[in-house]
């Protein structure tokens, strides 16, 4: 099947609002004859789920955790960028777009981003109406911070916990709908199976959690939001549930998997302590305003800090390697996160890192505590002060802005990051790939759409600080609840979708089958081993830079640890109760499909774009050697792969992408 | 760490449940608490029994979803964490430690430490939210100008997790630290004005038919709330609440 | 307004509007007693016994509110707390409540029995006696020397140690008790620091002041 984008045509400017004043609408008395399923309650499915309720669908709504509440949007700290333009300093929404378009390396659409840049001015409007507090300044208006690779001040934030605040307004507009009987609201359920009749998505089958049983659920059209993949390498920034089976499932029925290579490893995040490790932790990537990003420049004092013979502070400034500063003397600690990422693999790599797992690099906050603390004397008229005054006055700035960084810092790694370098280290944090949609965020699948961090559209091969919470608002609240009208027009006389047909047995057979197997076969080994062992394979080989030996052999290791776990996988329990076990069993196998064929879409891709780094294309001299190389002219597309039976086997398909509205560049931070 | 867990296991909703007594040997004091638990189950998995059921998700301590009460403390004895922020360095070599779910009538058990609280969905449901639907020119985000002090104040309200530790560290198991924090964010900005009373008594009219306790102000909720959320909050509620009754 | 003391808030205001009624009355009940220590051979005293034992607004009205106010309180707070029982049917193993709370504030309703237990004693020394004096035998009070009864009744040193006891549980009562009442009619503010401050004053100063009374009437003799 040929991709087809499907982008309106016209200028860039005018193609949504055209756009959406030529498509079919549904009628108000016709909408309440029309179901439509929701998989995920974050900031897409959340939103759109509200938002179709209040058009007047029914929706069923579907999350694994215990209330939509929770949610992974929820963990978003930073902020959510919007071209208001409130401060007056130029922003438009062509310049949103132009950044969006720049920071992700010149790999997404060029449509898709101008409408999410178009519609991010009406997600705060509607936000505030819903009460989300906001940050305000003394005059009572809303205050912006600025965030890494832009020139604006653009980002709207609620202290540091904006995507708290985000899902609760999307949260309380649900709970308004479910209170209505417009939501019908299914938590503690998964999702288990996508059911396509003649051609079309039909209904899900999900498994109720909490006692195990098998449901059917039938709708006019499905919704898939649940989120990224990045828990394909164990340890991320994902919570604990995060997961793929939803995307996977229907990319299995039929949906397209594009870019899955495309990961954003963030700079910033509290290293590894040990193999008993579940989780990272990530640190805004704020602190690197302020803080100096170094190792030790002698292999001896690397000895000496691991094995506790040496601190940090007993370092002089000779001995230490500020490396970001040195290779990128004109952006320094700022340059992007895949950049800051890499550099610092490249140093623990070359046997430099400073921790007991040889994998943590320090971030040192000592140089700006003493430029604010000599600011603050100056400002308070304090003559000839004390080192101590300096240090005190200059912990005082730094507490007021990273403040509850710091303490959360401190009660996990239990040192005080004032007096000592904090340690942080890469880790992956979010997925630009997903599964492919066109300019109605449909899928490949009649009737199955797919929004938020689940899809592959808007960032390209990177994606900027503050832009997720952006986009997954833009799909549910402005850009669904339209595009979904113009299909489900066709069904306003289909009637209820009954879910005793064949299409149905037979989806729920075939789940009723694998979870029967996971439970019976009493093998030897439990799911986290295997999860651990897709990590570790994911991490070193598709991890911050990759290259086709590796690739290679990830795409063989990842098949035979998959084989491996078919054979020997242990699931405690029963089938019919809560069993967070088999949960976990149904979510590692898929992802030890999707960990292979993530390996062979970083193997076709061979170029180094965005969060994907091939060593093989590199900028062999000049003042860029060593730096990533795009190839614009064999690989400006979007990779889509359609499932034949083995990950191995996936066909690709390309959509070719066209600027027309940007000049492509090679990005310098030199 | 060598440690003794004495931990509540309970197969089903309808089963009575008891405290069931295990060893866990070797374990770092860089672990969080849940990655403690993570041993454990991997221990029991692998001399096949049944690994403990918990709640937890995000192991950030954002997303509300762990909810263990360790040692007679709601998500243990540090302050201002969840129970996945707790670390094991909090604890000593051979210490005992209780470890049982959130208990209140309106969190029923639904297996060993996991708990229902469907209770505090259906208070959000009465009226947690302002009745605005989605379209593309609400007014503009800064035609209503708030004061710094008022907004501070309900994003402090606002920043609940809706862990329940409120209720199940509560000698009463009262929720009204939870229904007032979600009360006075919405009391406190203009947005929230027009339906403030209707807002204040149908979500306490849902909380008491919850069957959660009454308040007596022990303060205990403030204390171990994990973000801190004040008590203010709780007599701005009462205020909001008096105030509404007047007004119907 | 019916409806009221359904709702848990609705109940809290009671119980804390009830209670300021009752310390209100405690610190007139205080004021008179100290009186009953002045060097004058009970003259105020006996004065202000006898206002209030014959005034009939005193004795008509004030009065039977007072005993409805009392009860209200106790019946109140007992419905409280079994409500608050069946909120938590399978109790923790293990509770560390002092970790997060005062002895004070998760004791109330103890405190609150040895006070009501304490309040039958102290009816039956002094509000029994008077009623019988006045109503049944209907002797007139006219001259009648309150404090010697005082004197009387407080020369038995163990009924001086269960008022000294019971006042040492109206202290802890209070001790919650007052500045909780202020956080229930949602008195939470900038004055909060200093409410907490008087509250906690009026709670050690009043009941250790009747012990002192006690103590007193009983040394002398």
């Amino acid at each position: 099947m040929a991709l087809d984008s499907k982008i309106p045509k016209g200028p860039l400017k005018d193609k949504w609002t055209t756009y959406k004043n030529k498509i079919d609408l549904v009628n108000p008395a016709n909408k309440r004859l029309i179901d439509v399923i929701v998989v995920g309650t974050g900031l897409a499915g959340g939103s759109a789920s509200a938002t179709l309720a209040e058009l007047g669908y029914n929706v069923k709504a579907f999350c694994y955790q215990d209330s939509p509440r929770r949610a992974h949007s929820i963990a978003a700290q930073g902020g959510i960028n919007a071209a208001k333009n409130y401060q007056g300093d130029g922003d438009s929404f062509y310049r949103l777009f132009y950044d969006t378009v720049k920071g992700g390396d010149y790999r997404s659409r060029e449509a898709n981003v101008y409408r999410l840049a178009e519609v991010s001015a009406n997600i705060i409007d509607q936000c505030v109406a819903q009460g989300v507090p906001f940050a305000r300044d003394y005059g009572g208006l809303l205050d912006n911070r600025s965030f890494g690779g832009v020139l604006v001040s653009r980002t709207f934030y609620a202290k540091g916990q904006t995507g708290q605040q985000l899902l609760l307004g999307a949260y309380s507009a649900m709970n308004r709908q479910i209170a209505r009987g417009k939501i019908e609201m299914f938590n503690r359920h998964e999702m288990l199976d996508v059911v396509i009749v003649d051609g079309k998505a039909r209904g899900i089958i999900a498994r109720n959690l909490i006692t195990g049983e098998i449901e059917r659920h039938s709708a006019h059209a499905v919704v898939i939001a649940s989120g990224g993949y990045g828990n394909v390498y164990f340890l991320s920034t994902n919570a604990m549930g995060s997961n793929a089976t939803a995307a996977w499932k229907i990319h299995k029925k039929g949906a397209y998997f594009a870019n899955p290579c495309y990961t954003q490893i963030h700079p910033t995040c509290i290293p590894r302590s040990g193999d008993y490790q579940s989780k990272l932790t990530l640190m805004s990537e704020s602190l690197r305003n302020d803080g100096r990003i170094w190792v030790p420049k002698n292999m001896d004092d690397v000895k000496a800090i691991r094995e506790g013979r040496k601190k940090p502070t007993d370092l002089s400034e000779d001995e230490r390697d500020y490396y970001l500063e040195r290779r990128y003397p004109a952006f320094g600690n700022l340059v992007p996160r895949d950049v800051a990422s890499r550099a610092a693999k490249e140093r623990c790599d070359a046997g430099y890192g400073v921790n007991a797992t040889g994998e943590a690099v320090y971030l040192d906050f000592k140089s700006a505590i003493e430029r604010y603390g000599k600011e603050q004397c100056k400002l308070h008229g304090i003559k000839n002060p004390s080192k101590e005054k300096i240090t005190e006055e200059g912990e005082k700035i730094v507490e007021a802005k990273y403040g509850n960084l710091f303490q959360m810092y401190e009660k996990i790694v239990d040192e005080n990051p004032y007096k000592t370098p904090m340690m942080i280290y890469p880790a992956t944090h979010y997925t630009m790939g997903g599964v492919w949609v066109d300019y109605n965020l449909m899928t490949t699948v009649d009737g199955l759409y797919c929004i938020g961090e689940a899809n592959f559209s808007d960032h390209g091969a990177n994606r900027l600080g503050a832009s997720a919470l952006m986009q997954g608002l833009a799909d549910g609240y402005f850009v669904l609840p339209y595009t979904i009208g113009d299909y489900l027009s066709d069904d306003i006389r289909t009637g209820k979708i009954s879910t005793e047909t064949k299409e149905f047995d037979e989806a729920e057979k075939a789940v009723k089958e694998r979870l029967d197997f996971f439970i019976n076969n009493k093998g030897e080994h439990s799911v986290d081993y295997y999860h651990k062992k897709l990590g570790k394979i994911m991490w070193e080989k598709c991890g911050m830079s990759r290259n086709e030996k590796g690739l290679k052999e990830a795409m063989k290791e990842i098949k035979e640890l998959r084989e491996d776990f078919w054979k020997n996988v242990t699931v405690p329990g029963d089938l019919n109760e809560m069993n967070p076990e088999l949960e976990k069993a149904g979510r590692v196998a898929d992802f030890l499909e999707l960990g292979e064929l993530f390996a062979k879409d970083a193997l076709d891709r061979n170029e180094s774009c965005g969060g994907h780094f091939r060593e093989e294309s590199v900028e062999l001299d000049g003042l860029q050697k060593g730096e990533a190389k795009r190839n614009d002219k064999d690989y400006a597309y979007v990779a889509a792969w359609e499932y034949k039976g083995e990950p191995a086997d996936a066909v690709l398909h390309k959509e070719e992408l066209e600027f027309n509205d940007i000049e492509l560049k090679q990005r310098s931070y030199k | 760490m060598n440690l003794t867990l004495k931990i509540w296991r309970q197969k089903n909703a309808s089963d009575k449940g008891k405290m069931v007594d295990y060893k866990v040997t070797d374990i770092s004091e860089h672990m969080s608490f849940l990655e403690m638990m993570d041993v454990l189950n991997e221990q029991l998995i692998n001399k096949g029994e049944e690994p403990v059921a918990f709640d937890h998700d995000c192991r950030e301590g954002i997303c509300g979803m762990c909810s263990m009460y360790i040692n007679g403390e709601a998500h243990g004895p540090d302050r201002g964490v969840t129970t996945c922020q707790l670390h094991m360095r909090m604890f000593n070599d051979r210490d005992t430690i209780y470890i049982e779910p959130f208990r209140a009538a309106a969190f029923p058990v639904i297996k060993d430490l996991v708990v229902d609280r469907s209770s505090f969905e259906r208070i959000q449901q009465a009226g947690g939210f302002i009745s605005v639907n989605t379209s593309g020119n609400t007014q503009d985000a800064n035609s209503i100008p708030i004061a710094k002090d008022a907004a501070d104040e309900a994003m402090d309200a606002a920043t609940c997790i809706g862990c329940g530790a409120c209720v199940a560290t509560c000698k009463n198991s009262s929720a009204m630290l939870f229904v007032g924090a979600k009360v006075s964010q919405y009391a406190l900005l203009p947005q929230g004005q027009v339906e403030a009373a209707d807002r204040v008594l149908n979500m306490v009219k849902q909380m008491d038919e919850e069957g959660f306790g009454n308040c007596t102000n022990t303060g205990a909720c403030e204390i171990e709330c994990p973000k801190g959320i004040s008590l203010e909050n709780i007599a701005r509620m009462n205020r909001e609440y008096m105030k509404a009754s007047m007004k119907g | 307004m019916s409806g009221l003391l359904k709702s848990s808030i609705g109940r809290k205001y009671a119980m804390a509007l009830s209670a300021f009624f009752l310390m209100f009355f405690l610190l007139q009940h205080f004021v008179i007693n100290v009186t009953s220590i002045f060097p004058d051979n009970g003259e105020v005293f006996n004065q202000l016994s006898y206002f209030m034992g014959t005034n009939p607004l005193v004795q008509y009205v004030l009065q039977p509110v007072l005993l409805f106010g009392v009860i209200f309180h106790f019946v109140m707070g007992f419905i409280l707390e079994l409500k608050n029982k069946k909120a938590r049917k399978v109790t923790y193993a293990k509770n560390n409540g002092g970790a997060n709370s005062t002895w004070m504030s998760r004791n109330m309703i103890y405190s609150g029995i040895a006070i009501l237990a304490f309040m039958v004693f102290h009816f039956n020394d002094f509000w029994v006696p008077e009623i019988v004096d006045k109503f049944i035998e209907g002797n007139s009070q006219e001259g009648k020397d309150y404090l010697h009864h005082v004197q009387e009744m407080f020369q038995n040193p163990i009924r001086v140690a269960v008022y000294v006891i019971a006042f040492v549980f109206l202290a802890l009562h209070l001790l919650h008790g007052f500045n909780s009442a202020f956080q229930s009619v949602g008195a939470n503010n900038k004055y909060t620091k200093g409410l907490k401050l008087f509250s906690q004053i009026y709670a050690i100063g009043v009941p250790v002041g009747f012990i002192i009374i006690a103590l007193v009437h009983f040394f002398n003799h």
